[in-house]
């Protein structure tokens, strides 16, 4: 039953993310990435990281995603000129791609016995999580969440910025 | 149980669960034309059955039987995946309600949760966050000035007040120490209405923020400003027709259901008497079983009133005074909640 989802939802990752960089048009691309996000949730949920699966569909999927979109609507960009890129990517993109999936195959060939994948013990229930979360980690947390509050402020002051400036010119 | 069990006992489930919330989203439209009638001194619709009973039958089989226009100028595949989107996610969401005592499980067999989830709240916020695809995409792909306002007005209102939502909630889910819904309401179901959350858990400020947040996330008065009908037409599903147009209005309903059925779970005991053991349990089974469902449909049917009764009364909002209240008012109150509600925790330890 676990091995049918994650060829499913891989799959749909997968598939997500091919039409991610083939469709021409900013939106699909952008819901694209939704589909991206929201099987990854579930590639989570299967390994048994129910909060994160969550926390990934809500902030991710339900908030980044949907600023992305709000932006290409608002700015109505409309649909992308391909082009068939410079010579020298050409040139040396494919044979670089080549490389990289042939030294990932081998290790993966190598390697005859790669085991399950499975999260820690420790940290699959939301509330062994937090534990971690406000115990173990509480400093780099409370930083981390700092640093966010600084890129906040800075943006909001370079928002204010801008609004004064416009306010002066009238 | 074997697997095949499961999987059929759940379609049978889902089956009923949509059955019943989709005729209970029918039952809401007419109980908001009634009221919203009384409110303004008129009948609401009368002529059809008794006291307009068959109104929902007549109205479902009107948008069925009307034509299909679909605009030239729309793009078609996002034209059509968005009311799928928006009811698909309206419906989804109820899965993780409890509606009745799940204990009451005979053979092991779940009656009356189709899903019981460790993370059973954070599925319907997520759920809800994806809903909003369904109403930004519909009025993109429309080509069309008034559905483009309107799907940007809902994306902004609905992603502000998501935190209020969210971080009105953490104190319920900080009391119960889960966020399993039926272990939230089974940690209130002590002492009747004095173990209610709202009263006992002194979540009253949380209970405000949500109820009002809520309002705002299901696009409804005083915050119905997607589709504002003296500026946008419609808003958003302006140029939707016959079933089409009926799919975003399900999607409303069913969404206001969800999130009083959200609020019962949180803050109002969820199926929980509010008399506690006063009735204490009865010789009959039966009896036993149904009268939480009474509780709970009571409860929902109190707020879903209390929708239709501010829609009568309350004019809409400005669009800056919608923003400047969610982010000024609501969000630090929440979080002051969230203060509070540790600090009264770490005190009673």
């Amino acid at each position: 039953m676990h091995l049918i989802l994650f060829i499913v939802f891989a799959g749909l990752c997968l598939a997500g993310a091919l039409n991610l960089l083939l469709q021409k048009h900013p939106i699909n691309s952008a819901l694209s990435l939704v589909v991206v996000m929201t099987s990854l949730a579930v590639l989570y949920l299967l390994l048994g990281a129910e909060f994160l699966a969550a926390a990934q569909i809500i902030v991710y999927a339900g908030a980044i995603m949907v600023l992305f979109t709000f932006v290409i609507m608002l700015l109505n960009a409309g649909r992308e000129e391909r082009t068939l890129g410079s010579k020298a990517a050409v040139a040396l993109g494919f044979p670089a791609v080549a490389a990289i999936l042939a030294v990932i195959a081998t290790v993966i060939l190598k390697a005859q016995d790669l085991g399950s994948v499975s999260l820690s013990d420790g940290i699959t229930s939301t509330e062994e999580l937090s534990r971690v979360l406000f115990h173990e980690l509480l400093l780099p947390f409370e930083v981390t969440s700092v640093l966010i509050l600084i890129a906040i402020l800075g943006a909001v002051s370079l928002a204010r910025k801008g609004h004064g400036d416009q306010e002066a010119g009238k | 149980m074997t697997i095949w069990w499961f999987v059929l006992w759940s379609i049978l489930k889902v089956l009923v669960v949509t059955v019943v919330l989709l005729t209970a989203v029918a039952y809401t439209v007419l109980l908001e034309r009634k009221v919203v009638g009384r409110i303004q001194n008129r009948w609401g619709p009368s002529r059809v059955g008794p006291f307009g009973l068959l109104q929902p039958l007549v109205d479902g089989a009107k948008l069925f039987l009307k034509e299909d226009i679909v605009p030239t100028s729309v793009y078609k595949p996002l034209y059509l995946l968005a009311p799928v989107l928006a009811l698909g996610c309206a419906l989804i969401s109820i899965a993780v309600v409890p509606f009745g005592n799940p204990e009451v499980a005979p053979q092991g067999f779940r009656i009356f949760q189709i899903s019981d989830v460790n993370i059973g709240l954070l599925v319907v916020l997520g759920i809800t966050s994806i809903g909003v695809y369904g109403i930004a995409l519909a009025g993109w792909s429309s080509n069309n000035k008034y559905s483009l306002m309107g799907s940007l007005r809902s994306s902004a209102q609905l992603i502000s007040y998501e935190l209020a939502l969210g971080l009105s909630l953490v104190g319920v889910v900080m009391l119960a120490g889960s966020l399993n819904l039926r272990v939230i309401v089974e940690s209130q179901a002590a002492h009747g209405l004095l173990s209610w959350n709202i009263f006992g858990g002194f979540q009253f400020v949380a209970f405000f923020i949500y109820l009002m947040a809520a309002y705002a996330e299901t696009n409804r008065a005083p915050f119905d400003l997607p589709e504002a009908e003296s500026e946008l037409t419609a808003g958003y599903h302006t140029e939707y027709s016959s079933m089409k147009f009926a799919t975003f209005f399900m999607a409303e309903y069913a969404n206001m259901i969800t999130v009083s059925c959200v609020a019962t779970l949180m803050f109002f005991g969820g199926w929980t008497s509010p008399l506690g053991n006063l009735i204490g349990p009865f010789q009959n089974q039966i009896i036993n079983a149904i009268l939480p469902i009474f509780w709970f449909v009571l409860k929902v049917f109190f707020f879903l009133f209390l929708y239709i009764w501010v829609r009568g009364t309350l004019p809409r909002f400005r669009y800056d005074q919608l923003m400047n209240f969610g982010w000024r008012y609501l969000l630090p109150l929440a979080i002051l909640n969230i203060v509070g509600t540790s600090l009264w925790l770490a005190l009673k330890q």
